[in-house]
């Protein structure tokens, strides 16, 4: 593969006089050092776990059966979607990655892998999920994915991030929707309930990625990044922090108060809402550089939607086995 | 004439030199080598994977394989 390089086939006898007509010399010089490991970070793993939590808890909470086999491959195609959707976000987004501390290591500003084959996996592999999701699980679910992936790598990826301090509002739907794609591979189609489980997501993610903004707002601003911290100030960043919160808690209890989930995922639901609602309150309150409670923001609101799908997870997926879960 | 004999001697060896590289081939570093061999192990894992996931798939699913209602 290293031996292929923009455009010219290297294949067959090589001679110096050759090399340097191509213009692939640097590919001579330096095949490539990419390990399996480095392909495996285009994925975002991180992210990724999250994805195949929510999608999990999606399935788990759908009524009616699934064979395991035929779930865990819906899981698979899920996780392994979110990752080209992940690979095509590190192609694209390479020259910004170069610039900020927290992704300058990645494998592509690293110069590990070339930005081509990253394009090439990102690709492949959201084909591949999409196309064995549709023919194993069910259609719906892999339209689902494919809209999902398109989101992230274009309208968000390409079109949204670089140009509005509103792109993580919106682009926040691609990681919202795992949980309705896990619901329409058991059900084969949709309802009120994976609904709410998608816009606890969608606006759980602006105080998570605003938070995390504030006090990495220099790290975007290099990069040029139109964050909302960085465009329209720190102080409407948390103005705007506070308010999506607000509007986050009710939701977060919206499970229980539509009967969807027990007392248990209510108490947990308010406690941890009660507890996002005072940090979101500490942000709002905290002079420039809000950096303590920003930070505490970022942390917890992880703890808050892991603990809010758990129990989801635990009462409605594995209810029966805890009879104290029962709804 | 000797002046575009030394040019001639000049190309040859540069020829030469180029011939024998061919020969030789590019020669992988250690690290390299080690980064080929993890690409090509994680490549064969994702393929022998996705054999038994189709066919054990084909078998829990059976006639229904070819049943995809939206």
């Amino acid at each position: 593969m290293a031996l292929i390089n923009g455009g010219a086939d290297l294949r067959g006898p090589l001679t110096a006089d050759r090399a340097l007509a191509s213009g692939a010399q640097s590919a001579l010089i330096q095949p490539s050092l990419a390990s399996g490991g480095d392909y495996l970070a285009l994925l975002k793993p991180r992210v990724m776990s999250l994805v195949i939590f929510t999608a999990l808890v999606g399935m788990a909470v759908a009524p009616g059966h699934v064979h395991p086999v035929i779930g865990f491959t819906a899981i698979l195609c899920i996780a392994v979607g979110a990752g080209a959707a992940g690979a095509l976000n590190m192609w694209y987004e390479a020259d910004i990655d170069a610039k900020m501390i927290r992704t300058m290591k990645r494998p592509i500003p690293s110069g590990r892998v070339p930005r081509d084959e990253a394009l090439a996996f990102g690709l492949t592999l959201a084909v591949g999920s999409v196309v064995t999701l549709g023919l194993m699980v069910n259609l719906l679910s892999a339209a689902l994915l494919a809209f999902t992936i398109f989101f992230y790598a274009v309208v968000y990826t390409i079109w949204l991030k670089r140009f509005t301090p509103q792109n993580i509002v919106i682009g926040g739907a691609a990681g919202a929707f795992p949980p309705m794609i896990g619901w329409a591979a058991v059900t084969g189609d949709l309802s009120l309930e994976p609904l709410i489980l998608f816009l606890i997501i969608f606006f759980w993610t602006p105080p998570h990625f605003w938070a995390l903004a504030l006090y990495r707002a220099d790290d975007y601003a290099r990069a040029g990044v139109p964050m909302l911290p960085v465009v329209a100030g720190e102080r409407e960043a948390r103005r705007q922090i506070l308010l999506y919160t607000l509007v986050l808690v009710p939701l977060g209890l919206a499970p229980w108060a539509l009967g969807y989930a027990g007392v248990v995922y209510g108490a947990v639901a308010a406690i941890t809402g009660a507890a996002m609602l005072l940090i979101a309150w500490q942000i709002y309150r905290e002079r420039s550089p809000a950096d303590a409670a920003c930070r505490k923001m970022f942390a917890f609101s992880i703890l808050y939607l892991f603990l809010l799908f758990a129990v989801l997870l635990v009462e409605r997926g594995w209810g029966g086995l805890l009879p104290w879960a029962a709804t | 004439m000797s002046a575009q004999r030394d040019d001639k001697d000049v190309d040859k060896s540069a020829n030469e030199r180029a011939d024998e590289s061919a020969d030789e081939g590019i020669v992988l570093t250690d690290a390299q080598k080690r980064a080929r061999r993890s690409r090509s192990i994680a490549l064969a894992l994702a393929l022998a994977a996705l054999v038994v996931l189709f066919y054990v798939v084909t078998l829990v699913k059976g006639p229904a394989m070819l049943v995809r209602p939206l």
